[in-house]
């Protein structure tokens, strides 16, 4: 039990990121926070993937004498695309934050939705 | 030497072409290169699509890396269809887009616009066409992260928070994708959606595939508003800019469906998603939801443009509902209906935009009337409105009837009366835009109004006049469906 438990903390630390970055975004109403959460969502998924390319004992892979255990690279270069994707999406959202407290003089959620509903 | 690299071709030109607009600065000298690009897609896509037809599928290794180790872009009848659709209605929003966006958007930002509309072609057109699952996470996010900012250039100052709100639902989507994705690499070592399907009969524990299966599922269904994950959709098709609405309406959604169709007929293959899971019966369930729901909540929008909107998330729901049935007739119903409801809501939205243009909005209290100051465009959205109905001799009757002898021939006989009953309620939403087209008289402070610019209302038409012809002619659109199916279940597991 406990050694299925540590044997896949990569995991549950995922899980756990994962949950806090989707309750962060769900629950707070400030746009900015909503990012943080958004940003924390998209980096479990960066362990999720780069902790089973490790092998314990596993070199870089190189072909020649002595590396015949290797660590799978694959997922380190799958992972530094999702970064820059990570990266332009938030500063995406940052540039669009700023440009909403620019026309509603706010980033809570709250007072853009009692602007809007004042419009009607 | 050219025609082997059609497939690349038609990807790259777009992304080429967007920074080279951006060097540009000049509004017009960046609307003719996107034209040229448009066209040059369109011709490129039209040829992969004749290849695909008569001679199989078409396999091109990006670098000469060859597959399964490098990406691998394949296109058979079905990507061949979709990106022949998402090219061919590029080609028809940029003629009319020109002066849309001169009254829409800011002279000085122009040039930005069709930089960013070329990026989200390019977007859209490498989801089609690749055959790895990351790379395609990749064309995701490259035209998700241009429609968040087309979306953003509306003139309202909501299109800001529903560019914010589509960004957020948007990249929770393709994170849900990519975890799918990363769950199927460790069960089978491979990013090629072939390969994965060859290698997934091998995998004894079936548990990740399944939790894989969950999260492309919910993923890629924000992506395509499937009910009840269509949120950010409203908001977003309502304050877009005109052309931005006409193009993504017709095409980003659709696109979105096919990577689902990929993923559960190729990937997965029939049996682990239908037999094996419950899949069918939910989708089933959500769709039938959409139908109703969707389209009743359009019946009482007091905008036109919303009012199209929720009627596309209803739509979506007659695609799924053919995706659901988990059959060839099924998905060549669903795949014939992202055709012809594509170019039905493109040709819709484009109309309102003229509208827009001449009127200022598409609130319905500025509409009235209209069938006498704007008699063409009126007229044209009324056939718009007929096809989503499913009235015989337009393109959504042809997609419907094929739905329904799917339903009928596997026995689910109320699946056929769900959608003749869902339909009256898209009789009730277009009768309203009838009503006050046609039997209000234009409000007494109305500015004196015609039919919106030729440079407009052509575009809008010939599309108007492909919803009709695409009903009366409907056997090309069908055939090209029911190839496109054979082609997505061609790799049973």
């Amino acid at each position: 039990m406990t050694a299925a438990f540590f044997g896949h903390f990569t995991y549950w630390a995922s899980i756990f990121l994962l949950m806090a970055g989707l309750y962060i975004v769900i629950a707070r109403g400030n746009l900015v926070k909503k990012l943080v959460g958004l940003g924390i969502f998209q980096t479990s998924v960066y362990m999720l993937y780069i902790a089973p390319g490790k092998l314990i004992g596993g070199t870089a892979p190189i072909v020649g004498e002595g590396f015949s255990v290797y660590s799978n690279p694959l997922p380190h270069v799958l992972i530094l695309t999702a970064i820059v994707v990570g990266v332009a999406t938030l500063a995406l959202g940052l540039a669009i934050v700023v440009r909403i407290r620019e026309a509603y003089g706010s980033v809570e959620e709250d007072d853009l939705l009692e602007a809007d509903a004042k419009d009607d | 030497m050219l025609s082997q690299h059609l497939p690349v071709l038609l990807v790259v030109v777009p992304l080429i072409s967007a920074p080279l607009i951006v060097v540009g600065r000049s509004g017009f000298a960046g609307w003719i290169l996107s034209v040229a690009v448009a066209a040059s897609t369109a011709l490129t896509a039209t040829a992969l699509f004749v290849r695909a037809t008569v001679s199989g599928p078409i396999s091109y290794a990006i670098g000469s890396w060859p597959p399964p180790w490098g990406i691998e872009y394949r296109i058979d009848a079905a990507n061949a269809l979709v990106a022949l659709l998402v090219s061919a209605i590029a080609l028809v929003v940029l003629p009319y887009a020109r002066r849309s966006v001169s009254a829409e958007i800011g002279q000085d930002r122009q040039y930005l616009f069709y930089a960013l509309l070329m990026l989200c072609l390019a977007g859209l057109l490498g989801i089609s066409v690749t055959g790895d699952a990351f790379n395609l996470f990749v064309f995701l996010e490259i035209s998700s992260l241009s429609t968040y900012v087309l979306i953003a250039m509306g003139r309202n100052r909501r299109a800001l928070t529903a560019a914010y709100q589509y960004l957020v639902l948007g990249t929770t989507g393709a994170t849900l994708y990519v975890i799918g994705i990363g769950l199927l690499y460790l069960a089978t070592g491979t990013l090629n959606f072939a390969d994965m399907a060859s290698r997934l009969g091998a995998v004894t524990d079936t548990r990740p595939l399944a939790a894989g299966l969950a999260f492309v599922t919910a993923g890629v269904g924000l992506k395509f508003a499937l009910f009840p994950l269509h949120a950010w959709l409203p908001n977003a098709y309502t304050y877009a800019p005109s052309a931005v609405s006409a193009f993504l309406a017709a095409t980003a959604t659709k696109v979105s469906v096919y990577v689902l169709m990929r993923l559960y007929f190729t990937v997965y293959g029939v049996d682990a998603v239908f037999r094996d899971l419950p899949l069918g019966p939910v989708l089933a369930a959500l769709s039938v939801g959409a139908m109703f729901i969707a389209s009743a909540a359009a019946i009482v929008q007091k905008d036109l443009k919303r009012l199209l909107a929720y009627s596309s998330i209803g739509q979506i729901g007659y695609i799924t509902l053919g995706i659901s049935l988990g059959s060839a007739p099924g998905l060549a119903a669903a795949m014939a209906h992202v055709v012809n409801h594509g170019i039905t809501k493109g040709a819709l939205f484009m109309l309102a935009g003229a509208m827009a243009l001449r009127v200022g909005g598409t609130g319905f209290e500025r509409l009235a009337g209209l069938g006498r100051t704007m008699p063409i465009t009126a007229f044209a959205f009324v056939i718009g409105g007929l096809s989503l109905i499913g009235v015989p001799g337009t393109a959504g009757f042809a997609s419907k009837w094929a739905l329904v002898s799917a339903a009928m021939g596997a026995g689910h006989w109320w699946i056929a009366a769900a959608v003749l009953t869902s339909s009256l309620l898209a009789l009730a939403y277009v009768w309203r835009f009838v009503e006050c087209a046609y039997f209000q008289a234009p409000p007494a402070d109305a500015p004196e109004v015609g039919e919106a610019p030729l440079d407009m209302t052509a575009p809008a038409l010939v599309l108007t006049a492909a919803v009709v012809a695409a009903g009366l002619f409907a056997s090309p659109v069908l055939d090209a469906a029911t190839r496109a199916a054979a082609a997505l279940m061609g790799h049973p597991r």
